[in-house]
């Protein structure tokens, strides 16, 4: 007897949406030669020095597990970086967990929060990632769509609009996957009224902290009385040049820690062993190195932003990260029509805009971690398919009259 | 001497590539073409930026093979102008294509390229040790170069091994 599969899988696994993401990498993979502004990763390999200290460490034998939370040594380590670089004061003991990536993190801190029903009010265009994680901790993603006229950051006003009596928490995300949007501290203490107002915690993703080019990073959790209403997820993966590693972090209230440290046992255990001592490497000695790659990322951030414009696609300025998010309105097209076209005609791949959520409709994300060479060519191309496109319609428009 | 922002962001670039255009530099920077231009120029006219050599490897050439050889010189300083003179009378010939002066055992540290190593032995023998105050040398010849001015020559870290698109 053939049985149906269907019948036994999880009705909320089910209902996940597919990342938008996915169908266009199959694509894009498909095909050679392609110069891909597709990355969400650094084109930076991980410092040496990290690399050695893990290699030190597993020919030292350090192969058994750790504290749940992670050795101590590299919660002290990232207490200081937090305090060192965001002024914020977070006790090793109880305060830190290390997670397996900042996706971990965000995923420990909805299950600790969230119950049945619970509204995470989530800011788009987003990380792929965010309303299934809400969605699999059994709470219910409300989206809040940003646009370019406000530089893609959420308004007062807006979260207002969206609070409900089920509102649970606000997730931030500043420098943004995909639109490189920073909240400086006006900004953040505008939202921190309304938490405070309405009751609600903040879940902040801060893992592209380091790399902010404008003005200076603020944590959420530096807002003055938002400390007890946050949890901070960061990590190695960006600033460092460590996303395949899967290191990240949390920092909280210590009750909330508590809870995610609970689940964590039962899940995970703790982040690998070898892979924590490199990462106190990368908190000890790695700091010119992480500046070196945040003034090149920021040079190339100028580079993009401003050959786009050139091209004649609109793109506001992003502070932080590695993505600018131009506007492909002008072309007629729609973001996975302009995506699949440049792919094939000129070889270049981006991500559609609508694969972070529908008002990153009209958009397309391009990742400027690629080599200066690379982008140059790529934005040749990019010129050059707009203007076939600009060809195109002018004989159309010949052919009307 | 202190340089600006600007300028040190210019040398950073140039230190990477030095083939990349101006028009590169200005967006790269967010300044113009000509300010981009007038600042390389004053970087040079100052002797900051001192020349662009190209890094070749000519070993992988069929018949352009070279044999690079570093001399250890010992020197008697002259009075009054040190070890300035001796270094001028060796940095002059062509073969020689690195001096520096060195704190240790040895004073003068000196590179020389030859197609055989007879003739870089012929050098040695016949102008450098001849030298007025040239006291000994000692001779090391490189085997393999691994890394040159800052550059792995055959190295496997550059190899892009990410997917083609992530989230």
């Amino acid at each position: 007897m053939s049985i149906d599969f269907q019948n036994y899988l999880s009705t909320t696994a089910k209902g996940l949406e597919p990342s938008g993401i996915r169908k266009f990498f199959d694509l894009a993979a498909s095909m050679e030669d392609v110069i891909s502004l597709g990355v969400g990763e650094p084109d930076f390999v991980t410092p040496w020095n990290i690399r050695e200290a893990t290699i030190e460490a597993l020919k030292d034998g350090h192969t058994s597990y750790t504290a749940n939370a992670g050795l101590l040594e590299l919660r002290q380590e990232i207490s200081n970086y937090l305090k060192r670089n965001f002024k914020l004061s977070y006790q090793p003991e109880d305060q830190v967990i290390v997670t397996v990536g900042a996706s971990q993190s965000l995923d420990l801190a909805f299950r600790a929060i969230l119950n049945p029903g619970d509204e995470v009010l989530i800011i788009e265009p987003a990380f792929v990632s965010y309303t299934a994680l809400v969605t699999l901790a059994g709470g219910i993603p409300v989206r809040i769509a940003t646009y370019a006229d406000n530089d893609f950051k959420v308004t007062p006003e807006q979260l207002e609009a969206a609070i409900t009596d089920r509102t649970k928490a606000i997730l931030l995300c500043s420098p943004s996957n995909p639109t490189g949007s920073c909240l400086n501290r006006a900004e953040l203490t505008e939202i921190a009224q309304v938490v405070e107002k309405h009751d609600l915690l903040v879940v902040t993703d801060e893992i592209y902290a380091e790399l902010s080019y404008d003005e200076e990073f603020t944590s959420f959790a530096a807002i003055p009385g938002m400390y007890d209403r946050t949890i901070v997820v960061n990590g190695f993966s960006k600033g460092f040049a460590m996303t395949g590693w899967r290191l990240g972090f949390l920092a909280a209230p210590r009750e909330f820690i508590q809870v995610m440290v609970k689940i964590y046992q039962f899940t995970t255990m703790c982040a690998p062993t070898m892979l924590q001592l490199g990462a106190l490497e990368a908190l000890r000695n790695s700091a010119d190195q992480v500046e070196k790659m945040r003034q090149n990322y920021w040079r190339r951030r100028n580079f993009m932003v401003q050959s786009l414009r050139t091209i004649g696609l609109d793109c506001h300025t992003p502070g932080g990260a590695f993505y600018v998010f131009p506007s492909i309105q002008k072309t007629g097209l729609t973001s996975e029509e302009f995506a699949a076209r440049l792919l094939q005609e000129e070889k270049v791949a981006v991500v559609p805009g609508n694969a972070f959520g529908a008002s990153g409709e009209g958009y397309i994300r391009c990742s400027y971690a690629a080599s200066i060479e690379q982008l140059e060519t790529a934005m040749k191309r990019i010129g050059r398919f707009i203007q076939s496109l600009e060809l195109k319609e002018e004989k159309v428009l010949e052919k009307v009259r | 001497m202190k340089l600006t922002k600007e300028e040190l962001n210019i040398l950073s670039i140039l230190e990477e590539n030095h083939n990349v255009s101006t028009e590169s530099i200005a967006l790269q920077l967010g300044i113009s073409e000509e300010q981009a231009q007038m600042t390389i120029r004053k970087l040079e006219d100052e002797k900051i930026i001192v020349s662009y050599p190209t890094l070749i490897d000519w070993n992988k050439i069929e018949g352009k093979e070279t044999i690079v050889a570093m001399i250890d010189v010992k020197v008697t300083p002259e009075r009054g102008v040190g070890f300035n003179e001796v270094a001028e009378q060796i940095y002059r010939y062509p073969e020689v294509q690195s001096l520096y002066l060195m704190s240790g055992t040895y004073d003068l540290s000196v590179t020389v390229e030859g197609k055989t190593m007879n003739e870089i032995a012929a050098f040695v023998s016949n102008k450098l040790a001849t030298i007025e105050n040239v006291v000994s040398t000692t001779s090391h010849f490189m085997l393999k170069k691994y890394k040159h001015d800052g550059v792995i020559i055959e190295g496997n870290d550059d190899k892009d091994r990410r997917m083609v698109i992530t989230p």
